[in-house]
């Protein structure tokens, strides 16, 4: 396995999974985004360079994409995209809030092979759920839910970013994933996006992350998690599931709605901007050829967490977390399980911290919810 | 010198082939294969399991598959195990004879 992860490390000839954001255009505008989604970009491909995408990526052999957005059914041309790429022998998956899922689309979606939905879902009551994702968007996504389970769809997938508030849910996640005979999917929070201003009131406590950890290890052969948790193979002796590394540039990458190419959907910036599927070449001359990718394929120095006893297990943590956090890329995650993160982050200057790029929020946005720490469970919290 | 046992000769003695879902893709270390039905990924970690995956097809058993691939004696039984997990994750299926 170790000789496989150097392998993977060094990159491979076409991505494993490729994360496609169609459009920057959501109806909501969680707090937590990744892309900072609201409004359209009026640069976002067209149908035709869409197109032109999917031929590419058959030539490369990529095996599925994951669309994501922003909301990508917002898109009219969406169920054009969605059939050619899978008419080209290219799996989907795409991530939706469920709003645009009626009985009619659940229907269509139900009738196609090759395809996954993923219901974003942050909470088991909307009370938990619409204090991150917005007013409403439980009943949004339970509705979408309905729909598919009555179209015959089959396991979807319920995908919930573990926060400090919805943690104590888990075993909740799973039931109602059961009762709909969906798949769990979980996977962790980073300080990407709109996540840059929420992260530290959202972001689960020290504690939590081994009670996440060990929860992991008990349902984790039945629950998806994109392999994200893997900082936390520093908590015990058992690893949990999955690939233990950072994939960055090396087995996946983000297209965002206007074409760039990123390292991973969680670094909107320009630092780690490969290059722009319009430029000569296209995205295989990107994923091969580009400066940054190269780097990031080069042995990674471990920098700070050189003289820790558990670097091997947890590969230093995410990239992104660390950038967007101010934490140089060669030290410990801000989520460090040893408690070197934190000590890190107390050391950040104020104001050198560095802000996601392309910020698609609505006009008027309202900044960032305030939440008011979880004292007794049911956790309990505020928006203002 | 391990020995291939009795569930490896078994093995060795069918007719499989790769799952009609499943695809290859080739790269440094061996292929990625992928399942379209069961949406699993498996590495494929050396070029001679691929070759031998790839042959698998054209032979009456994987025996004969083995031998067409060169594959010497004593690593049969590491090409059974690779074999073996492959049928058990249905990447590979067995074939009735033409």
């Amino acid at each position: 396995m170790t000789a496989l992860v150097d392998q993977l490390k060094r990159g491979l000839d076409a991505p494993i999974c490729l994360t496609w954001e169609l459009t920057y255009a959501c109806n909501l505008e969680c707090v937590h985004c990744l892309s900072s989604s609201g409004r359209r970009d009026p640069d976002e491909l067209t149908t035709a360079e869409a197109k032109h995408v999917i031929d590419q990526l058959r030539d490369l052999q990529v095996f599925y994409v994951n669309l994501g957005g922003g909301e990508p059914m917002i898109r009219r041309d969406f169920f054009d995209i969605v059939e050619y790429s899978i008419a080209q022998g290219i799996g989907v998956k795409f991530s939706t809030n469920g709003a645009f899922i009626d009985a009619d689309k659940a229907r269509r979606l139900a009738a196609m092979n090759y395809l996954d939905i993923q219901i974003s879902l942050d909470g088991t009551d909307a009370l938990t759920n619409d204090a991150v994702r917005g007013d409403g968007s439980y009943a949004t996504a339970i509705r979408a839910m309905d729909h598919l389970r009555d179209a015959g769809f089959g396991p979807f997938k319920i995908s919930v970013v573990v926060t400090r508030h919805n943690v104590d849910q888990l075993d909740a996640f799973k039931a109602l994933a059961d009762s709909y005979g969906a798949q769990l999917r979980v996977t962790r929070l980073r300080p990407s996006g709109r996540g840059v201003d929420s992260w530290h009131d959202l972001h689960p406590t020290n504690t939590q992350q081994m009670q996440i950890y060990r929860w992991l290890l008990a349902h984790g052969d039945n629950v998806l998690t994109g392999d994200s948790f893997f900082h936390l193979n520093a908590l015990g002796e058992e690893p949990l599931p999955g690939l233990n590394l950072c994939g960055a540039g090396r087995v996946v990458c983000l297209i965002d709605p206007i074409g760039d190419v990123y390292a991973c959907p969680f670094v909107i910036h320009d630092d780690f901007k490969a290059g722009n599927l319009r430029d000569d070449g296209g995205f295989s001359k990107i994923w091969k050829h580009s400066a940054l990718f190269a780097e990031l394929r080069e042995p990674q120095s471990a920098g700070a967490c050189s003289s820790c006893g558990q670097f091997d297990a947890c590969q230093g943590g995410c990239m992104a977390a660390k950038f967007f956090t101010g934490l140089p890329l060669d030290g410990p995650d801000p989520e460090c399980v040893g408690g070197d993160g934190e000590l890190a982050l107390a050391g950040v200057a104020a104001g050198s911290v560095p802000r996601p790029m392309g910020d698609h929020s609505k006009p008027g946005h309202s900044k960032p919810a305030s939440f008011t720490p979880a004292r007794a469970t049911p956790v309990t919290f505020t928006r203002r | 010198m391990i020995a291939v046992d009795a569930a490896g000769e078994a093995l060795l003695a069918q007719r499989l082939a790769l799952h009609p879902q499943v695809a290859l893709r080739p790269e440094p270390f061996g292929a990625l294969a992928y399942h379209y039905g069961t949406r699993r990924l498996v590495f494929l970690k050396h070029p001679d399991v691929v070759a031998v995956v790839r042959e698998l097809a054209a032979h009456a058993t994987v025996a004969d598959t083995l031998d067409a691939c060169g594959i010497a004696e004593q690593r049969r039984p590491a090409f059974v195990a690779a074999l073996n997990s492959l049928v058990a994750s249905d990447m590979l299926s067995e074939v009735p004879a033409p």
